[in-house]
């Protein structure tokens, strides 16, 4: 419970329905998307402007209340967990677009905004937002720029910091802080605007987001190769980019998967086949046939079972649809379900995914892996089940492995979950002690007192085998 | 500091629910929320406790000692309006209807004090008048002599209705002509299929459908025998079960199912036929509502598996027949949903391309038909603010389409588009009807 003056204060600024702290929204801000975790928070709000978020923050700091902002609760990081209390400020309320400039392609939003209704309605204005995370029917724009979540189409387009030129937040004292804008280029001072991206929470609130678009791809092509040579689709990933062809997908399936993707979703896939490729590519008509030829050429001269080519939509839907239902077919194989997305430099997705399957033996858990070949960011899945505290451990055993083997091959912890709570034991491995010192001056310049979402990205204590509190 | 998740004992209905609520579904909810849009209620809302992950979290928090449900805990379970939207977008396919049942049969288990006209009322409900189609019709002849001997006027006259809630009061104005004579007694219980038999479908006539909607069943075993099905309709069938089911009644759901499968195994049928989603649905999950129960398990099994609604059944087996518009005029239809034949049995292309069929008629898809209308059993009654929201959203949805028909295949959602029509639509110039009556209006018979 807050101390009574400071609910009287914040209930003056936002009314009495937009501030809770009865037991039931406190059970419902609890959790987030990540599994096995969950802390109650004092209170929760629902601001409805910027000048609201400022007010409440100012009456936090004064009070020293910690704030976690909070999207759709989708993180799987644990990013919004309130491990330390405090009140939970759903952004939702703060849902508009506020402006699409079709001279300059950009839109202004508010964070609250859903994903999907954002990129729906640039659609229907003829134009592109492409940063596409696979929860974005769900998640928010905000969080999207919290976490600087990719997607699908990362590859080709990039990632959400790709698209972020200009935000408004709120620090911790209650001040207004507006950087970028809508000049694509920007050299005045530090780029506060890339450094607020994928800060989970940590340095501001954001209350507005000015957002690059682009024009959409004229057409799109897409097509499926099986490979009973892990290696031989990984060859095949590397060599489609030294062609210089960036293809807009090019996903991948492992032999765990497509088992488990078949059995549920009866496609009749191949069950000897160790990996499958989804490839799409976009643009001008020609330009994709062209890509699209050669990238068969390359499939099959490395030695791809089968090649199908989608030769209209329909078709490549169904090409799509062992993708699609990997994520579905994994989550109700057991009750629980823990995705991760360790990340390597694409030549080594081969080595990665062995590694993966190695690591899951030596642990006896279940690990299936998909993910963005293109791109490295790979999503080893572990089916388990919550309640079994043994397996659970071995499960977090094999994890930590599997974090220690993408850094030994040069890759990262988390390509695009963030680091929240779950991997700041592991922060340090990554960026190294120096690297630790200057986040943390960051984070000190930004929130003295420690108040934005308390807990996350930096570790009590890095990891050497200290054993995470995941309750 | 966070406070600590400590885990206090259970209280009384904290231990009911243990008792109730399957553990592995609540386990199985990873948390992702990707059912929050599909939600009405947390639409309506924007509260997470009113979506359905949110009362997953609070089922299970109950469950696991870290709240102690309470009133507000008891209400969030009743604001959710049973319309499933939820299920066929989770994942991990959780069964969120079963979860939301059992909490709610717990809770009534728990509630003893309930105002003595609620239970008296959910007893006459509940015990003594659904489960007994003679009795159904018994009320059917009430209000047909209600509504024909001129006591309506009387009552309408005096204001009487005045003394009844707003809700029922409007709806007492779009009650449909209620029939004391229902399907069996006006056209018989066995009517031989056109043609070449591809098979023998039982007719589940509803208890409701049959007293309000007697014409849609006789135009239903038109269809059916026209498209090449031999209908019978076992005389001994009763109410499903689904309000009971829905309103913490689990017991009473079973006793009717049981019936209902005897029944129906008796007369030896290939399908077993529905023309009401909210009944439907319930049909097809006789197989868990008997799950527990040994001797009853196998043939519930055989009963799920049979069930179909009458679109579904036209189009993935009949001899459909062709339909065309008589009238001269361009006639444009649009459809809305009924939540559970979509959400649970899973229909949602059948009754529309039946519509798109029909000859001369421009068929206009409505946005955000899959939304649940707001009517969702006795909601209505028990919710009437968030009820009206709904119905509101959706008619603003409904007037967009510029549409001559709503048509929908659920008697509740007729009503209720009725209803919509009458507060907030074009009343005059729209009209709500049951998919298959205007499908039967529209038919080409064979000679
Ligand atoms: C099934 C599933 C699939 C997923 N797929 C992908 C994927 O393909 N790619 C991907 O990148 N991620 C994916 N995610 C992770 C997650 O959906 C993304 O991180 C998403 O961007 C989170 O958005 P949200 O609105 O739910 O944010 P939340 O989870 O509510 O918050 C995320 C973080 O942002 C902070 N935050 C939220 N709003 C604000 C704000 N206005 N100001 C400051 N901080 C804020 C929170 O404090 C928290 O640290 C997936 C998750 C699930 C469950
Ligand atoms: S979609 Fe399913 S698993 Fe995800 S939060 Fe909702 S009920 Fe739980
Ligand atoms: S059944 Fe309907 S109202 Fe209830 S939680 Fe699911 S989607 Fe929401």
């Amino acid at each position: 419970m807050l101390q009574e003056e400071a609910r009287l204060e914040l209930k003056a600024i936002v009314g009495d329905k937009l501030f809770k702290d009865d037991p039931e929204s406190l059970v419902t801000h609890s959790y987030d998307g990540t599994p096995m975790l969950q802390a109650l928070p004092d209170a929760v709000i629902y601001p409805e402007n910027t000048n609201q978020v400022s007010d409440i923050m100012k009456v936090l700091h004064r009070y020293r209340i910690p704030v976690i902002g909070r999207g759709s609760g989708t993180n799987l990081s644990g990013g919004t967990v309130p491990v330390q209390g405090g009140v939970v400020m759903v952004m939702h309320r703060m849902s508009r677009i506020l402006e699409v400039d079709l001279d300059n392609l950009t839109a202004t939003v508010q964070p609250g905004l859903n994903t999907k209704e954002f990129i729906t309605y640039v659609e229907g204005l003829g134009l592109f937002y492409p940063p596409d995370p696979s929860s974005m029917a769900v998640s928010t724009i905000g969080g999207n720029i919290a976490e600087c979540s990719g997607g699908l189409r990362g590859l080709k387009y990039g990632t959400t910091k790709d698209y972020v030129i200009g935000l408004e937040a709120v620090l911790a004292n209650g001040d207004i802080l507006r950087t970028g804008g809508k000049s694509m280029k920007d050299v005045a001072g530090y780029d506060l605007t890339k450094l607020l991206v994928g800060s989970e929470g940590t340095l501001a609130i954001i209350t507005e987001a000015t957002l690059k678009l682009v024009p959409p791809p004229k057409y799109k092509k897409t097509m499926l190769a099986m490979y009973k040579d892990l290696y031989g689709a990984a060859r095949t990933v590397s060599k489609i980019i030294e062609q210089r062809i960036i293809p807009a997908t090019l996903e991948f399936l492992d032999n765990s998967t497509i088992r488990v993707v078949d059995d549920f979703a009866k496609l009749g896939l191949p069950l000897d086949m160790e990996a499958i490729l989804l490839i799409e590519q976009d643009g001008e008509v020609e330009s994709v046939e062209r890509d699209i030829a050669s990238i068969e050429a390359i499939c099959r001269a490395e030695n791809a079972e089968r090649v199908s080519i989608a030769e209209s939509q329909e078709e490549a839907l169904k090409l799509l649809t062992a993708r699609r239902s990997a994520f579905t077919a994994l989550a109700r194989l057991r009750p629980t379900t823990i995705l991760e997305d360790a990340t390597v430099p694409r030549s080594k997705i081969a080595d990665m995914v062995l590694e993966i399957n190695r690591i899951a033996q030596k642990h006896r858990v279940q690990i299936c892996t998909f993910g963005h070949a293109g791109d490295g960011n790979l999503h080893p899945t572990a089916t388990t089940d919550a309640r079994d505290a043994e397996e659970i451990h071995r499960v977090e055993a094999a994890f930590e492995e599997i974090f220690e083997a993408a850094i030994r091959l040069g890759g990262t912890i988390t390509g695009e979950h963030g680091v929240g709570l779950v991997k700041s034991p592991f922060l340090e491995w990554k960026v190294g002690s120096v690297g630790i010192e200057v986040m943390k001056s960051i984070k000190q310049a930004f929130d003295p007192l420690n108040l934005l979402n308390p807990g996350k990205v930096f570790a009590k204590e890095s990891r050497k085998r200290v054993v995470i509190n995941r309750g | 500091m966070a406070e600590p998740l400590t885990q206090t004992t259970l209280n009384p209905l904290a231990q009911k629910l243990r008792l109730r609520l399957d553990e592995d579904q609540l386990t199985n909810c990873m948390r992702c929320g990707f059912c929050l849009p599909a939600c009405p209620t947390f639409r309506e809302t924007g509260f997470e406790a009113e979506s359905p992950r949110g009362r997953i979290a609070l089922m299970k928090a109950a469950v696991d000692g870290i709240l102690a449900p309470d009133q507000a805990f008891e209400e969030q379970m009743h604001n959710c309006l049973g319309c499933r939207a939820c299920e066929p977008v989770c994942p991990a396919d959780v069964k969120y209807g079963q979860l939301i049942e059992q909490a709610r049969d717990a809770i009534e288990d728990h509630t003893v004090n309930h105002r003595w006209w609620v239970k008296l009322s959910r007893r006459a409900a509940f015990n003594f008048t659904f489960p007994h189609q003679n009795r159904m019709q018994w009320i059917g002849r009430s209000l047909r002599f209600y509504q024909k001997s001129g006591l309506r006027k009387v009552v309408r006259g005096a204001g009487i209705m005045k003394l009844f809630p707003k809700y029922m009061r409007e709806m007492e104005k779009i009650l449909p002509d209620a029939s004391s004579r229902g399907v069996v007694e006006q056209i018989g219980s066995r009517h031989a299929a056109k043609g070449e038999k591809i098979a023998t479908v039982g007719l589940f006539r509803g208890c409701i459908m049959d007293v309000l909607f007697t014409d849609t069943n006789i135009h239903t075993v038109e269809l059916l025998t026209e498209a090449g099905f031999e209908v019978v309709i076992p005389e001994t069938q009763n109410c499903c079960g689904a309000l009971h089911a829905h309103s913490g009644e689990a017991e009473g759901a079973r006793s009717l199912a049981r019936r209902n499968i005897r029944v129906f195994k008796e007369a030896g049928v290939d399908y077993i036929v529905s023309n009401a989603g909210g009944c439907g649905a319930i049909l097809t999950e006789y197989d868990h509502l008997l799950h527990e129960d040994a001797e009853w398990e196998q043939d519930a099994k055989w009963f799920a598996k049979r069930v179909i609604d009458v679109s579904d059944l036209l189009v993935s087996h009949g001899r459909v027949p062709s339909f065309a518009e008589s009238s001269a005029l361009p006639l444009r239809i649009t459809y809305q949903d009924s939540c559970h034949l979509r959400n649970v049995m899973r229909s949602s292309n059948a009754p529309r391309q039946l519509m798109s069929q029909v000859n001369g008629v421009e068929f206009v898809e409505m946005k955000e038909a899959d939304r649940c209308c707001g009517s969702a059993g006795i909601y209505n009654l028990t919710r009437p603010e968030m009820a009206g929201q709904l119905l509101e959203h959706k008619m603003e949805n409904a007037n967009a389409t510029d549409t001559h028909y709503l048509l929908t295949s659920n008697p509740g959602c007729l009503l209720q588009m009725k209803h919509g029509i009458e507060q907030h639509g074009q009343s005059g110039q729209m009209q709500a009807v049951h998919v298959v009556d205007f499908l039967y209006e529209r038919m080409k018979k064979q000679k």
